[in-house]
């Protein structure tokens, strides 16, 4: 196994988003001095901010282009000692699984950037738009939390990841909470809003933490010895392809029981809640509603799009590397839980009276169908899991886009409010129609590859319980097109509601968010090959240690 | 057997140039249309369907000069690709799949004809053009596609397409509810589908891999004639069925036992359902009447000729897996004889022309199946291509009439068009007996061989074999009969009773000129209370190509009886070959075979009677009489039929209301008790903040107050960061950043 650095790219890529923070940072030192008035200093950072995200995007680009796929060896290895005395690495190297979920964190990025730009058309006074407060602090955070969640998929060292990790909770905290909606007193005498939805999100994600923090350092105190990047020998290690050789070859198996109970099952099941949490699997996954609702769009896009892959991530990359026995174990309950998410999640959407809540539950919904990949293990199934995430990833940011659409009109997102939209906003009936479409898993759309594959691999798993399992989880293509058809027919069809007769259809900001994502989406839907390919070293090598 | 021989065909221009016309006028039409008018939309709407026709009747000529076995093939990329997995999108051309793709191309190009006449007064004549093109692709990739999933791209694509056309006049709530009920509806098949696929992908693959010697182990040869290495299971139809030659894969597939079933016949199941999803056989019938909500042209195309027939065409597609399950056989035989029975009943009493068709094309479909469940493949495809004539023009004669009489659908406003409108009277007239079995038109020999074929089945499960479920189609039949007359006299004998609001005395023929318009008529609606006319020479011209067919179309397939060669069967001969030995027949004879065709031929001349006597010139007042009998029974009986049974009312009690009711309780559950168990744990943290100490002070209570504040309405203190001061918050986040690096380095120490 070799790991020296070879290539600085991916740090690069990593790293662009924070030039551009410390670019943005630059500007307000400097403010005092050069007296620029407050819009130049909007402009400017809005212009760093979409410049660094393109940027960044053209540099995730070129991983994909010069990634080869056919291998699980990590690529794009820059690795440093960065704090010798507890044989912590700066690490970051890409395998296919992560490479994936950085190319799809640039392009949603992207898309979460130009969503973020003021509307040129004619705002309400009434209802500032988000887009034009605290304009450079915005960007800061923005290009904090795009190296945030670059880091935590490039990192190839436990401790450098948990870092990301928490750089990206903090950001996020204070889009939700600063840029969201402000507080409000729901009918039911509840106080919610951006602030609200900040708190829960950042309180419920950092207990995941935790747990995970516990876990890291339960396993670097079971770890073999490792070598550091100056070849220094060391007694334990945080490296991660270590830690997974040292798994495959049973270190963990072997490790001291905590509390009575066997090692590698304790340290699973908190990994798993961690992860789990930000996945989110029922019954942890209260927060999302909440933080999506009150969310700005671009933020409920990359917390959809983007956010929720982490958690995933975390169970392949940690969970099914490193305790490969465990999830055999319990690969019962992650099957059942998933199957729960898709099908609750599902019933739960149609209930929704809220377009964006509606779209939020469909996430649940949909990240369930990674969970059932997960524990059935099969090569369809991981592979369909994996690009699950992907298709979700660039499906749910049209979702958001769209929802973002009316709202920035009508101000209001209850879907019964509206009816026959279509006539005064056809574009936009269309391109809803097709983001519709593609969450429900039509054939030849981005949202189906994923669900079939890990529908066809969970039923091909030895287990007949998987295969009862999928036939559970199959009703959701019924209730999925319910609920989405239902929301379609009620605001978009029957006879068209005057009210809203001063609505204008989508303008070209929306329309350069929206488009792009649409072409993908059909693109991977008819031709998914592209991230089969980039997958299919690192697949196998994930699940060689599982049972079955 | 023999191995099919593979033969590159270009053939993904077939569904390729109905897709571009969809992409072209679905992103260019609404503005070519009113720049350049409705030319601009309908020019490439018809040409490029008419081109794809073009390259099926290549492909069909290709197979006709070709070896028996020989099969168009042309794979383009792999699509779904993670072994054993291998889908591609590819596309295949047996005979099968060629007299598919002639009905589709063919009547699927006239209907776009017929349409630049009938909706040429829409505006949103692009949109209808780009969903017809867009429809047409997507029944093109079920039909040629090379593998199940591909299939089901099609499969899901022609419902989206239903969905999109049912509801294509939006701005009316219902038609919008029966666009989505098609969806819905059909989902619950594909829901079957989808399970089937996966348990016939499972279940030949867990079939123990045995030793086979290289000389017998069967491979499918490629182009050049090299065998290559079967994977261990598949989605590829070719390679199923070579697959299944294996008797050992085959038995094992057989007996193994699911839930008390055979796995082969669990799977027939689970596709069959999806079939009747599609096809609109009971369970799921239920959208097809509904879906007439759309303009007529789709009614003809989508829910008449093609589209249903995909459930069809799915089981003689996998007739090698279906031949295994006589269990699986007997259920799709009987259902189709039942569904026949049981729409023709409904068919009796509508008075709404569509709705007669729809529930006729129900019926039809029925019969179908019962020929498929049977064996008797080509029998089935025989009748869904003869179908296809005569539903088409019937369907299109309807839309003649409902175009004529200004949007009135019911026929009790109708009467004496003969005279007004000669073509379509004519035409429909001749579709009528076609579909009736009049002798010589194209339904009599589907349907006598069907009824047959049925009669003398050997692989049912039921007691009295198919004498019972003869019995039933035979019943039908004669229904059939009867409600078509029945709806050609009310349509077109007699006098006219539309016109406006005058009632059903005002107008005949004769007075046209005299006739006064109409008080609500406004021209915009078209002039409402005038008289019915003849539709342009677009619309007519195709109703006479396809009245041709339907008289003639039955030629193709005549029966053995006559001692007259029967072409189809011969041509479909090779693609059914591998099932055929395990077809068997009852073993009547041929006295039995001209009993049958005489009672057949006195049942489509008894409904023909009946309907002539009860409805001709609306002389005879026994309907009325029967719709107003004094007796309850009678009365109850007609209300029963004629609301079809109440089965969408049941279904809406407890499926529907019960998918609602849960999701409702979920949601309740979600947020009263799901979230707030999380709200009591915050409160709980929040507790053990305010017990513990300074240290825990700064950091738990922190930010579980915030909690608590929020929830008591007087958290403002984010809030307060929105002072203006951008620098405090980038402070702070500096502040953080350090924090946390310097955090990191005590923990180095």
């Amino acid at each position: 196994m070799d790991l020296t650095t070879n290539s600085l790219l991916l740090t690069w890529t990593v790293f662009t988003p924070a030039i551009g923070l410390a670019a943005i940072l630059l500007l307000l030192a400097l403010r005092p001095l050069a007296r620029w008035p407050q819009v130049f200093l909007d402009q400017a950072a809005r212009g760093i901010g979409v410049v660094t995200t393109v940027v960044a995007t053209a540099l995730g680009i070129a991983l994909w282009a010069g990634f080869d796929g056919s291998t699980a060896a990590l690529q794009f290895i820059h690795r440093t000692v960065w704090m010798r005395s507890w044989n912590i690495e700066y690490f970051v190297a890409v395998d296919g699984l992560s490479l994936s979920m950085v190319v799809l964190t640039v392009v949603v990025f992207l898309a979460g950037a130009v969503a973020s730009l003021p509307w040129w058309g004619a705002l309400d006074d009434h209802h500032p738009h988000f887009s034009k407060r605290h304009v450079p602090g915005y960007w800061v955070l923005f290009l904090l939390l795009e190296t945030g969640v670059l880091g935590t998929f490039a990192a190839q060292d436990f401790f450098l990841f948990y870092v990301f990790w928490e750089v990206m909770l903090l950001p996020m905290y204070f889009l939700i909470g600063i840029w969201g909606a402000p507080p409000r007193r729901d009918p039911d005498g509840r106080v919610r809003g951006g602030p609200y939805a900040a708190i829960k999100f950042f309180l419920y994600t950092l207990a995941g933490s935790v747990l995970m923090l516990l876990a890291m350092i339960a396993i670097y105190y079971a770890s073999g010895p490792g070598t550091l990047a100056d070849g220094t020998a060391t007694q334990h290690t945080f490296n991660l392809p270590l830690l997974a050789r040292q798994a495959r070859e049973g270190t963990f198996l072997r490790a001291a029981p905590i509390l009575g109970l066997d090692f590698a099952r304790v340290v699973f099941v908190g990994l798993f809640i961690g992860f789990a949490i930000k996945v989110p699997m029922f019954p942890f996954h209260t927060w999302l509603p909440d933080a999506h609702v009150d969310a700005p769009t671009p933020i409920s896009v990359i917390l959809a799009g983007i956010l929720l892959k982490t958690g995933v991530y975390g169970l392949f990359r940690f969970n099914l590397q490193l305790f490969p026995g465990a999830l055999d174990w319990a690969s019962y309950a992650v099957g059942v839980l998933g199957v729960v998410n898709i099908v609750y999640g599902a019933f739960v959407c149609m209930a929704q009276k809220d377009l964006k809540k509606l779209i939020a539950y469909s996430s649940v919904s949909h990240m369930g169908f990674c969970l059932l990949g997960l524990a059935a293990g099969t090569p369809q199934a991981v592979n369909g899991a994996i690009f699950q995430m992907v298709g979700h990833g660039i499906v749910s940011p049209m979702l958001f886009l769209v929802a973002g659409v009316i709202y920035d009109r009508a101000h209001t997102r209850q879907i019964e409010a509206f009816g026959g939209l279509a006539h005064r906003m056809p574009e936009y009936a269309a391109v809803t129609g097709l983001a519709f479409m593609a969450s429900l898993g039509l054939p030849g759309l981005a949202g189906f590859v994923g669900e079939v594959l890990v529908f066809l691999g969970s039923f091909a798993a030895t287990d007949p319980l998987f295969r009862v399992l999928v036939s559970i989880g199959a009703l959701s293509v019924i209730i999925t097109a319910a609920y989405y058809l239902w929301t379609m027919q009620r605001m978009f069809l029957g006879p068209f509601n005057e009210a809203w007769a001063h609505l204008m259809d989508m303008n070209w900001r929306e329309r350069i968010t929206l488009y792009p994502l649409a072409v993908v989406t059909v693109v991977l839907g008819v031709w998914p090959v592209p991230v089969f390919r980039m997958l299919e070293g690192t697949v196998g090598t994930l699940i060689g240690g599982l049972g079955h | 057997m023999h191995h099919p021989i593979l033969k590159d065909f270009p053939l993904f221009w077939i569904p390729l140039l109905p897709l571009l016309g969809a992409f072209w006028n679905g992103t260019q039409g609404w503005w070519t249309q009113r720049r350049f008018g409705r030319a601009a939309v309908h020019l490439p709407a018809v040409i490029l369907p008419a081109a794809s026709t073009v390259v099926a009747i290549w492909g069909f000529l290709v197979l006709w000069f070709g070896d028996p076995g020989t099969v168009l093939h042309d794979s383009l990329w792999a699509w779904l690709d993670i072994p054993p997995l291998r889908a591609e999108v590819a596309f295949q051309m047996d005979r099968l799949s060629a007299v598919m793709a002639l009905v589709v191309t063919f009547v699927g190009t006239l209907i776009h004809v017929y349409s630049t006449g009938y909706m040429k007064d829409d505006p949103a004549y692009w949109r209808f053009f780009a969903y017809l093109n867009l429809f047409l692709f997507a029944m093109l990739v079920l039909v040629l596609g090379d593998n199940l999933l591909l299939m089901f791209v099609g499969w899901e694509g022609v419902g989206l397409c239903s969905y999109l056309l049912i509801s294509f006049w939006w701005r009316d709530r219902e038609k919008a509810k029966a666009g989505m009920k098609a969806f819905v509806v059909n989902r619950i098949g594909d829901f079957g589908f989808t399970l089937g696929v996966f348990l016939l992908f499972f279940g030949l693959m867990t079939t123990p891999a045995r030793p086979v010697p290289p000389a017998d182990r069967p491979g499918s040869p490629d182009v050049a004639g090299h065998l290559e290495p079967l994977p261990p299971t598949s989605v590829t139809f070719r390679e199923i069925e070579q697959l299944l030659q294996d008797p050992s894969r085959r038995d094992l597939l057989v007996q193994r036992k699911v839930l008390g079933l055979s796995l082969v016949t669990l799977v027939c199941l689970l596709l069959f359902v999806g079939a009747t999803g599609k096809s609109a056989q009971i369970p799921l019938y239920v959208w097809l009447p509904d879906a007439m909500a759309g303009p007529t042209p789709v009614s003809a195309l989508i829910h008449a000729a093609t589209m249903v027939t995909a459930g069809v065409y799915l089981v003689a597609r996998m007739h090698f897996l279906f031949s295994l399950s006589p269990g699986a056989m007997t259920v799709v035989a009987s259902i189709g004889a039942l569904t026949a029975l049981f729409a023709a009943s409904i068919g009796l009493f509508q008075h709404d022309i569509k709705k007669v068709l729809a529930y006729s094309t129900v019926s039809q479909l029925g019969f179908m199946f019962l020929a498929v469940g049977v064996g008797a493949w080509w029998v089935g495809i025989f009748h869904l291509m003869t179908h296809a004539f005569f539903k088409a023009c019937l369907f299109l004669g309807s839309g003649s009439v409902i175009l004529g009489c200004h949007h009135e659908q019911d026929m009790r406003r109708m009467g004496g068009l003969r005279r007004l409108m000669p073509i379509t009277a004519t035409t429909y007239l001749l579709a009528t007996a076609a579909i009736a079995g009049f002798p010589f038109f194209s339904g009599f020999f589907s349907k006598d061989e069907i009824l047959w074929k049925a009669f003398d089945s050997g692989n049912l499960l039921l007691p009295g074999g198919g004498v019972l479920l003869w019995g039933m189609a035979a019943v039908a039949a004669f229904g059939t009969s009867y409600y078509m007359f029945r709806s050609y006299y009310l349509t077109f004998s007699g006098s006219y009773r539309g016109a406006g609001d005058h009632g059903a005395d005002v107008a005949s023929g004769h007075d046209a000129d005299h006739h006064a318009p109409d008080p609500h008529g406004t021209p915009a609606e078209g002039h409402h209370g005038s008289l019915p006319h003849e539709s342009p020479v677009s619309m007519t011209a195709v109703l006479a190509v396809l009245a041709a067919l339907a008289v003639i179309g039955g030629l193709v397939g005549l029966p053995h009886l006559w001692h007259l060669p029967n072409f189809f069967e011969a041509w479909l001969e090779p693609v059914f070959e591998s099932s055929a030995p395990r077809i068997v027949s009852a073993g009547h004879g041929h006295g039995w075979e001209w009993a049958l065709m005489a009672i057949s031929v006195a049942l489509a001349f008894g409904g023909f009677g009946l309907a002539r006597w009860l409805y001709r010139d609306a002389r005879n007042p026994l309907p009325e009489r029967l719709a107003r009998s004094p007796n309850r029974w009678v009365r109850g009986l007609h209300r029963v039929v004629y609301h079809k049974y109440y089965v969408d009312e049941a279904y809406d009690l407890t499926a529907v209301r019960g998918a609602l009711w849960t999701s409702r309780a979920f949601a309740w559950w979600d947020v009263q008790v799901v979230d707030r168990l999380v709200i009591w744990v915050g409160a709980i943290g929040r507790l053990l903040g305010w017990i513990g100490g300074a240290m825990d002070r700064a950091f738990v209570d922190g930010a579980v107050e915030a909690v608590g504040e929020m929830i008591s309405g007087a958290g403002n203190r984010v809030r307060r960061w929105h002072s203006g001061r951008i620098q405090a918050y980038v402070q702070g986040i500096a502040l953080g950043a350090v924090a946390l690096v310097v955090v990191a380095y005590l923990l180095a120490w």
